[in-house]
């Protein structure tokens, strides 16, 4: 498993920064070992050995299962890169995945998790969404790609924040807070060096990145997040069923669902994640975050009355005669 | 290897198992019957069937389903209707039998 190489994938609206963002974190001797898949080159040019360009095709599978919406041409360039490197032809131990500014990143994650051929040399990193001070608010007002692109991200950058306003700086940073409570944020001027642990540290760093503060319970008019808590271990089979329901009925309004999970029969903490309808391989954690071993999962949902899928929740998953899942606020 | 990283060889995040499973055969019998559960306010029915499952109409119309991936669009396909974890009917329903 250690041998699958991360993938990182840094999104966010046009303009947004995100080509500065990656070339000022490809300057990072950590990310210097690191393949550049990047959708258009723009203006900003990415001084980097291994940059290589990918076209827009989104595929969906004969096998009609939505989850296996993936970008032919990103498989084909992952395919590519590991095979010349398998050769010797190049070296390189991450790849970074720059998205078009208009994409849903979700076929990206849906390559990677979902392609029989991928998923075995390859696994999600980061996710790095770029937000511009100036412009986020507005973005994510008019465009639904970007609310979709805030709420799958792992760690969001606030970009520009040196020409705008501190105030509206800080209002919309709370506004991604109560949107996406899983994401760690940072704002970011034009001459802090980003930190490279922000690519680097996916997967890697404490189990607090599975606990998220309490979710705001009404974040304006975005999606919302709302949290999924059950005191009892999880019957394996009874929540994979549920939630594969679950994600076939909403999976475009189930923005984002990150948490850990207590299974029985599993000694430690299990770590589930997953966008829309795309959900990755569960991970072992070695701790509970912060000591407390029950199931705790955030949702990032539109459209969707949290209560109902807290009721379905315990129909589904909780067991008559215990409290198995017990609903939360 | 802990049978929950199966899910690493299989197609479905949801394939792998509990380290407290039977055999395989026993493990998908016990996974059609927790499906089973959720599946009869549809009219349709699970077996296990050699490695895989077989998912039933009351009208006899059947298909071949891997697992808990593509079992939902095929109950879909089969019932003529919408699978809704969050449908009051469903939950009622579910809720009753617990």
């Amino acid at each position: 498993m250690s041998a699958r190489l991360p993938v990182d994938v840094i999104t966010g609206f046009l303009g947004a920064g995100k080509t500065t963002l990656l070339r000022r974190l490809l300057a990072r001797p950590e990310l210097a070992g690191a393949a550049v898949l990047v959708n258009e080159f723009g203006e900003i040019g990415l001084d980097h050995l291994l940059l290589e360009r990918i076209d827009g095709d989104v595929v969906l599978l004969k096998s009609g299962c939505v989850c296996c919406t993936v970008r032919g041409d990103l498989k084909a360039a992952l395919e590519a890169l590991l095979g010349r490197r398998a050769r010797g032809e190049i070296a390189f131990d991450r790849v970074a995945i720059e998205t078009t500014g208009l994409a849903d990143p979700t076929p990206v994650f849906a390559t990677i998790a979902a392609d029989a051929a991928l998923k075995h040399r390859l696994r999600m990193g980061a996710v790095v969404c770029v937000v511009d001070a100036l412009n986020g608010a507005a973005t994510l007002d008019a465009h639904d790609v970007s609310l979709r692109q805030a709420a799958a991200a792992d760690r969001i950058v606030v970009s520009k924040t040196d020409l705008a306003p501190p105030e509206a700086c800080s209002a919309l940073a709370a506004r991604l807070r109560a949107l996406n409570p899983v994401a760690e944020l940072l704002l970011l001027d034009a001459e802090t060096p980003p930190p490279a642990l922000w690519l680097t540290g996916a997967g890697e760093g404490p189990p607090s990145r599975w606990r998220a503060d309490t979710p705001a319970a009404e974040p304006g008019h975005d999606a919302r997040a709302f949290l999924l808590e059950a005191e009892a271990p999880l019957d394996w089979a009874r929540f994979g069923l549920w939630l594969s329901m679950l994600l076939n009925a909403h999976g475009d309004d189930i923005l984002r669902l990150k948490g850990v999970v207590a299974i029985e029969g599993v000694a430690g903490p299990v770590a589930i994640q997953g966008v829309q309808r795309v959900v990755h391989a569960p991970e072992h954690l070695e701790a509970w975050p912060d000591g407390d071993a029950r199931t705790r999962l955030v949702v990032i949902a539109r459209t969707i009355d949290p209560e109902r899928v807290r009721r379905s929740f315990r129909a589904f998953v909780g067991r008559a005669g215990t409290n198995a899942a017990a609903a939360s606020a | 290897m802990c049978g929950l990283c199966g899910s690493f060889a299989h197609g479905h995040w949801s394939d792998g198992v509990a380290s407290n499973a039977q055999t395989p055969t026993a493990e998908r019998a016990r996974r059609a019957a927790v499906a089973n559960a959720a599946l009869a306010p549809f009219g349709l029915t699970l077996k296990s069937w050699g490695g895989r499952y077989v998912l039933s109409s009351r009208t006899g119309k059947a298909a071949v389903v891997e697992g808990f991936g593509d079992l939902w669009p095929a109950a879909e396909k089969l019932g003529g209707r919408s699978c809704d974890p969050l449908d009051a009917t469903v939950l009622a329903r579910l809720e009753l039998g617990a």
